[in-house]
């Protein structure tokens, strides 16, 4: 016998909420979902009328239905919001270029305009390039640090106030709890934040970060929506893979899992007597870093000398030397050359 | 989507790096002659000697650092038969020896719930496991106290108070006071009856005026006679209907710390020493947020957890990882009993409780720096800071877990987020409206008679029943009462606490108008 829907209690249920167990049709779903992405973004007051607003744009489904909804929400409550995509390439063989595609058509069923910053443009090395260098095992490390880089540099290029990403609730609960693993207490304080970066960077927000990744999975599924599903290929390390494996557990033992830790998240309170990083400004770049030189920079750095393993590691000391632009001595060069593969 | 960032790779190579087996020809590290027995963490090999020492005086130490234990004063040991609890009481008693260099100078006792009833264990089973915990606390020489889960159901509802603590804080006070008590205590020489003045006066001096339904207890041991099977069924009754193994695990904790609470309380004890060990207090930190209790975590895990006022519950074990405690316990002959928890049996997936502890086990494995990672990462978190004025009223404390009410914070919060996902889900938006009246309400405002004869008022006031209890709970209690599947069945402590909580609410909201100060910390949250 077939269930009603608990929302309109007229037609019948298409669907269970993966977030709260109601059995919701098509319709009630879509307005839900909706709905509360929207009263995310006005409670949290992530944006003001007139604004110029970057959607992250990968091809992925979060970033898909980040689009789609924002588009929808923008004429619906009449935000008044000025919206582009905006996309990294990455230069993946075989990644990249079938997610471009998908960006693409996204651009033109929604009406957007869409910008591409390439690696190349903006690093003068793509990834297939980069691993060529560093090997496997390394190659994380810079897709996100450059990745993060690309996505301001292209905004800034395209005069966006905000720029919104697609990391879901289930991202967020997952680096909670990888955070707290790895005794991260800084990023552990951050990670929960709905908008990051203040001064001089451009502000990030995550609309979606109540919102399940099964839900968007199912809100991509019964709107049809086209999305490219490929991760990453190169896949992100171990003790994240931990954090995640973890959550799905959590998850199936209790649905809430997901946002009871970002409840809980949201409420740690850290001593007060507790060092935090002090945060300031590359001075090559003037992305936020807690160092002298970003991170970005340092890697960039390490590639263009023929040193991969320069900022994979911890070097600190060396700091002064590259923004010197001196040479390092023999031994130094001896100990960043070699790569595990 | 890639969702890695920048930071994974480095941490990875920090996290690596093994242990080393332990070799026989090794030496103790400490004293350089003795040959290895044991190696506790890679590279710090100890001969016996020099481990019992460490050992020792790490128990010491983690009591002197912390100075809260004041002399001459009465603590109790929460015995719960389990390796690192044993271990304490057996450092406790170690301290107290003459031979020990630096005596230890208070007055414990130790208390230990028989949790049968709901753990499994047919009569017999708790019958024979009592006899062989009695024999373990009558060679401990302390007074005891074996309280059955079943005493539940006869605690009074100030157990769920908060008491101010008495004005015994300054250390050195104490030191004095202490020094003369003993002196006194020589020239008329009767400590018993002079406990049992003190005994009386604790009893005198709180104003509840349930304690009169409580039995009179003498300050010497206690053994509860054994429970009525009338309490065992209501006890087996309450925990089959919550639906959860994580729910039912959480309730018996929560029992569990009343019990010992009110145990302290009716005794004189003003600290309770609980014996988490570093492990065990990894484990729960991470249980603990996935459970949505992150804003506790310092009181959940710290040294000192002071919710309840009066009684300060301490954690001298927390220093030591399992692995020293058990290798501990071996070489020193020191008994444990090996008694069934509520999740003995089930599988990994079972509860939250038991999947965090495995997963914390593995990944310990892969990674052997987690367990003390995520345990010094839980040192640097504090209690959160109350928003609201302190006011010393008890509506701001969650009714179960006696924690600051984690659930009045703002509206872009996770928790205003499934108030919300609730109301979209649902034709009837309860939690959110404040239009919302029972038809009950309006009778109790007017006429008298419900005005709303069709429908069945006592259903109504049920449901309703059921989220005005709710509003007096944290997140991480809420989620808990939400997988119970009727309220009725809660020991009577709570549902009256819980009445009397309501009752102030409302006649609050009555008089809101005429109060001066903005006092929100009293008010039950409404969003
Ligand atoms: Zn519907
Ligand atoms: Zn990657
Ligand atoms: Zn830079
Ligand atoms: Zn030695
Ligand atoms: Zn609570």
């Amino acid at each position: 016998m077939p269930v009603c829907c608990s929302a309109c209690e007229v037609k019948n249920a298409v669907l269970r909420r993966p977030k709260t167990g109601h059995s919701l049709c098509k319709e009630c779903f879509f307005w839900a979902f909706e709905e509360e992405v929207h009263q995310t973004i006005i409670s949290a007051g992530l944006f003001r009328r007139g604004e110029t607003v970057g959607i992250g744009a990968s091809g992925g489904k979060d970033s898909t239905v980040l689009a789609h909804v924002m588009k929808l929400l923008n004429k619906r409550h009449d935000y008044g919001l000025n919206l582009i995509l905006l996309s990294v390439d990455e230069g993946i063989t075989g990644y990249r270029d079938d997610s471009l595609e998908t960006v693409k058509r996204n651009q033109q069923q929604y009406e957007l305009p869409l910008k591409i910053v390439s690696y190349e443009e903006l690093y003068g090395w793509t990834m297939d390039d980069i691993v060529k260098q560093v090997g496997l095992k390394n190659n994380c490390t810079f897709c996100g640090v450059f990745r993060r880089q690309a996505l301001d540099r292209g905004a800034m290029m395209l005069h966006v106030d905000k720029i919104c990403t697609g990391h879901n609730a289930d991202d967020i609960a997952e680096t909670v709890l990888m955070n707290f693993l790895r005794g991260d207490i800084a990023r552990l304080r951050r990670c929960t934040f709905i908008t990051t970066g203040s001064e001089g960077a451009i502000p990030r927000c995550k609309p979606l970060k109540y919102a399940y990744e099964k839900e968007i999975v199912l809100y991509a599924y019964f709107k049809k929506l086209d999305y490219f599903s490929t991760e990453c290929i190169y896949s992100p390390n171990a003790y994240r893979g931990y954090a995640r494996a973890f959550l799905k557990d959590l998850e199936s033992i209790r649905p809430s899992a997901i946002i009871d830790i970002i409840h809980s998240g949201e409420n740690l309170s850290v001593k007060e007597d507790v060092k935090m990083p002090v945060q300031g400004t590359c001075a090559r770049c003037g992305y936020i870093s807690s160092q002298k030189l970003c991170k970005a920079c340092v890697l960039l750095e390490g590639l263009n000398r023929g040193l991969p393993k320069l900022g994979i590691g911890k070097h600190h000391k060396l700091q002064h030397k590259l923004l010197a632009q001196e040479p390092l001595t023999e031994r130094e060069q001896r100990k960043l050359k070699n790569v595990d593969f | 989507m890639c969702q890695v960032e920048e930071e994974d790779g480095q941490y990875c190579q920090e996290m690596e790096g093994g242990q080393h087996g332990v070799s026989l020809a090794q030496k103790c590290m400490k004293c350089k002659e003795g040959s290895a027995a044991l190696l506790i963490r890679a590279g710090d090999a100890f001969c016996r000697d020099c481990f019992k020492e460490y050992f020792v005086h790490k128990f010491r130490a983690m009591l002197g650092k912390n100075r809260l234990i004041f002399p001459g004063e009465k603590v109790l040991l929460a015995l719960s038969g389990g390796p690192s609890s044993s271990a304490m009481v057996q450092q406790v008693q170690e301290g107290l020896s003459r031979a020990a260099p630096k005596k230890l100078r208070f007055a414990p006792g130790i208390v230990h719930v028989d949790e049968g009833a709901v753990c499994g264990q047919t009569q017999e089973e708790r019958a024979r496991t009592a006899a062989q915990m009695e024999s373990l606390l009558k060679v401990s020489g302390f007074p005891y106290h074996i309280i059955p889960l079943e005493a539940a159901f006869k605690l009074p509802g100030s157990v769920l108070q908060f008491h101010t603590p008495g004005s015994r804080n300054n250390y050195k006070e104490a030191v004095d006071g202490f020094i003369q008590h003993q002196q006194s205590l020589h020239s008329t020489a009767n400590e018993v009856t002079l406990t049992q003045v003190e005994e009386r006066l604790t009893q005198l001096s709180t104003e509840d005026p349930e304690r009169q339904d409580v039995d009179f207890t003498l300050p010497e041991s206690t053994k509860n006679p054994p429970p009525s099977s009338v309490h065992t069924q209501r006890l087996i009754d309450l925990f089959s209907a919550v639906t959860t193994l994580t729910a039912r695990e959480e309730l018996l904790q929560k029992l569990r710390t009343h019990l010992i609470l009110h145990t302290a309380r009716t005794h004189g004890y003003s600290k309770v020493m609980m014996g988490d060990s570093c492990t065990r207090l990894a484990i729960k930190s991470m249980t603990n947020i996935s459970l949505g209790r992150g804003a506790f975590l310092a009181t959940d895990t710290g040294f000192s957890d002071e919710r309840h006022g009066d009684v300060v519950v301490v954690r001298p074990m927390r220093d030591y990882s399992l692995k020293e405690i058990s290798y501990y316990n071996h070489m020193f002959g020191v008994q444990s009993i090996f008694i069934p928890g509520l999740d003995t049996k089930a599988s990994a997936k079972a509860s939250i409780h038991r999947l965090t502890e495995d997963f914390m086990t593995k990944i310990q494995a892969d990674f052997p720096s987690t367990v003390s990672t995520v345990y010094r990462t839980s040192e640097k978190l504090g209690v959160t800071p109350r928003k609201m004025n302190a006011s010393a009223y008890v509506m701001d404390r969650c009714l179960l877990c006696m924690c600051s009410l984690d659930t009045h914070f703002a509206e872009a919060s996770a928790f205003h987020a499934t108030l919300v996902s609730e109301q979209f889900s649902k034709k009837t938006k309860p939690e959110l409206s404040t239009a919302e009246k029972s038809c009950c309400m309006k009778a109790r405002d007017g006429a008298g008679q419900c005005e709303n004869p069709t429908k069945d008022c006592s259903s109504v006031q049920r449901g309703d029943g059921k989220s005005a209890f709710l509003r007096l709970l944290c997140y991480g209690c809420r989620l808990t009462v939400n997988d119970m599947k009727s309220l009725d069945m809660l020991p009577p402590y709570v549902l009256l606490q819980a009445e009397q909580h309501n009752r102030r609410a409302e006649m609050k909201k009555e008089i809101q108008d005429f109060l001066l100060c903005e006092d929100e910390t009293s008010d039950a949250p409404t969003t």
